[in-house]
């Protein structure tokens, strides 16, 4: 029998987010006057949103000029169906092929260079280099969409992208399918007779992630240990290992999110002086996934997960 | 006359009259440091291995093989590639302030530090995970990048000043380091994704392919040490002023440039594998200096060892202080080696007033 406990509190907490969602979605469809029938009739603009990022936003009509600076961002509009509404993303932004990838920076943020997309919404993850206001000095409004901490944050990100480009329903399916697949990987791993453990590599220095980090989580919903916990005392999210201690904790699955930026996979893991004694590299089971896809909080987080839950399964073989 | 024959050039014994000696006692001081220091080295890290272990894998014996197996991969070339960088950068650290008569001067005073951090970050950046004949590609790009720094830090002093003074080529070392850090800024700012791998390198790590790393650096050690060791007569004679040691038939620019590529081979070689550490250039012959002398044949010997000690120390608590995670050993040594910076940069103003 599976514990219950998280789950009903995180259902609780998303209905909860719905709730505080919907009030204000109609505490600001009250306010205005809704100016355009748009082809998801439950978007009603003005609409204001309240990002997890701080103040309160008010949209005035359906954008279709959005400015994407976060890639986490992006994809959420692509997958939603707001793809069409977007007309230029940042640099980073390299998924989905199809978006309009600019050189556009999120990190360094040129005011003037996002003003001559004339956009009506901009988009991202951090408020950095004074983006925000230079943005509102535009009179633009700018959503900040932080690093997701779990899906549920993932899930409130993808329903106010979703209210602030009058998507709100296609939002709402795109999290009822994430939230549905989740629950199936999950359900997919059964008890293992023993805890399996498992290393994240980020790259070839050996930074992992922690259980408190968005991907950690992901590890901690399929039920598997995460040896850099034991480093969260030196770096509570993304610390960096020895390679003595991964190699003596002897990791059951290794997850290499650095198969782009370093080209690692098994061969190279298995060449590192040392590292062939781990039974992940003995018996294969290094599973390399897109760096991006694993440092994003997208809705592609599925594809993540449903590749780790097979390797999961296939473990859970083994040891029964 | 008399002279002693020391590599390229030879110095008349009376310039070295009243210039203390190494005495055997501190050089066995410096022997018994560093055999501490590599005994603290094995026996602490994030795993748990005992004395008894440690010796019956070094002896052969019958142990755990996933503690032969962390011992032989992974702490013992890890101990001895603090040897080599330590004992490396202290002594071309050592040959920098006797060339150069200036103590401050460090092995990355040319831009060795500017041009290998150059070199790396291109390489992590747009070859990843590349090697050439074998070799990882980063090593071979920080080498490079520190050659050709220091190259053109020579060049450019050589065209300007012709070389009649230190003075010239520091200057020209500054602006080409500024240069270089400006371009590798420049690449880090635009490959965003490869920032923590070079922020990593940047501050230094002695994690590395274990034994490959050790005899890939090897022989430009040895040339290096030796190279420097066999000019500390040389460089104690230089302590005269230039154009004293000139009238004495020293070819001081020909010495200058030995040693200067000597100190530059060594340094370029093990930045390659473990990144620009801070500070153990500076910090290790300064402490001989305070505390045994100042004669170069008295300093450039002992940084060797103690600079071995000091860094294979500073790395076992790199590995240690936080542990399962690791902390830079930059931290480490910048954390120790900016207050002594300090003091030492006090003292010499002291005696200079």
């Amino acid at each position: 029998m599976r514990t219950h406990q998280p789950e009903a509190s995180a259902k609780l907490a998303v209905r909860f987010g719905v709730v505080a969602f919907l009030s204000v979605f109609f505490a600001a469809s009250c306010g205005g006057n809704p100016t355009s029938a748009t082809s998801t009739p439950a978007s009603r603009f003005p609409v204001s949103i309240t990002a997890p990022g701080g103040a309160t936003v008010t949209i005035p009509r359906r954008p279709q000029r959005v400015v994407s600076l976060s890639p986490s961002a992006t994809e959420m509009l692509f997958a939603m169906g707001a793809g069409p509404q977007v007309v230029a993303v940042d640099d980073q932004s390299n998924y989905p092929a199809t978006a309009p990838k600019t050189q556009l920076s999120g990190f360094t943020p040129n005011i003037e260079a996002i003003a001559a997309f004339t956009p009506d919404l901009v988009v991202a993850a951090e408020d950095t280099a004074g983006l925000v206001h230079g943005v509102q000095a535009l009179n633009v409004p700018i959503l900040i969409e932080p690093a997701a901490k779990n899906l549920d944050d993932t899930y409130v990100q993808i329903k106010q992208l979703g209210a602030a480009t009058g998507h709100a329903a296609d939002a709402d399916s795109l999290v009822a399918s994430m939230r549905s697949q989740v629950g199936s990987f999950v359900a997919s791993v059964a008890k293992p007779a023993r805890q399996l453990r498992v290393y994240h590599e980020l790259d070839n220095t050996y930074y992992s992630v922690t259980s408190a980090t968005f991907i950690g989580q992901v590890y901690k919903l399929l039920g598997l240990t995460n040896i850099a916990d034991a480093a969260a005392g030196a770096a509570p999210d993304y610390p960096q290992l020895s390679p003595e201690y991964i190699v003596a904790s002897n990791p059951d699955l290794i997850v290499l999110a650095d198969t782009k930026c370093c080209q690692q996979d098994l061969s190279s893991v298995a060449a590192r002086p040392g590292w062939r004694a781990i039974v992940a590299v003995k018996s294969g089971q290094v599973v390399p996934v897109d760096d991006d896809v694993a440092s994003r909080w997208g809705p592609r987080i599925i594809e993540f997960m449903r590749a780790v839950a097979l390797h999961v399964q296939q473990l859970e073989k083994q040891a029964a | 006359m008399l002279s002693v024959q020391v590599g390229a050039a030879a110095v008349p014994p009376a310039v070295l009259a009243g210039m203390p000696r190494l005495r055997w006692g501190w050089a066995g001081a410096g022997l018994l440091a560093l055999a501490a220091s590599c005994g603290v080295g094995v026996l602490v890290g994030p795993v748990h291995i005992g004395v008894g272990t440690v010796v019956q894998t070094l002896v052969g014996g019958a142990v755990d093989p996933g503690q032969a197996n962390i011992l032989w991969s992974l702490r013992f070339p890890r101990v001895v590639l603090g040897v080599l960088v330590g004992g490396t950068l202290a002594i071309a650290g050592a040959a920098y302030q006797g060339v150069f008569r200036n103590p401050l001067a460090d092995p990355y005073l040319l831009g060795a530090a500017a041009g290998a951090n150059l070199g790396a970050t291109l390489a992590i950046a747009f070859a990843p995970g590349t090697s050439v004949l074998g070799v990882n590609v980063v090593p071979l790009a920080a080498f490079v990048g520190a050659g050709a720094a220091v190259s053109g830090a020579y060049a450019l002093g050589r065209s300007v000043t012709g070389l009649r003074s230190a003075t010239g080529l520091i200057l020209a070392g500054v602006a080409i380091a500024a240069f270089f850090n400006s371009i590798q800024s420049y690449v880090q700012q635009t490959q965003t994704s490869s920032i923590r791998q070079v922020y990593s390198w940047i501050l230094g790590r002695l994690v590395t392919a274990g034994w490959d790393d050790v005899l890939l650096i090897l022989p430009y050690v040895l040339l290096s040490v030796v190279a420097i060791y066999l000019h500390r007569r040389l460089l104690d004679a230089l302590t005269l002023g230039e154009d004293e040691v000139t009238s004495l038939g020293i070819p001081v620019r020909r010495v200058r440039l030995i040693v200067v590529v000597a100190a530059t081979l060594g340094t370029a070689a093990v930045v390659a594998v473990g990144g620009t550490i801070a500070f153990v250039g500076i910090i290790v012959p300064h402490t001989i200096r305070l505390l045994v002398g100042r004669s170069y044949r008295v300093v450039i010997p002992l940084s060797v060892l103690f600079g071995a000690a000091f860094l294979v120390l500073a790395d076992a608590a790199a590995r240690t202080v936080v542990a399962p995670a690791e902390l830079p050993i930059g931290v480490i040594t910048a954390f120790l080696g900016a207050p002594f910076f300090i003091a030492v940069m006090r003292s010499t103003r002291a005696a200079a007033l």
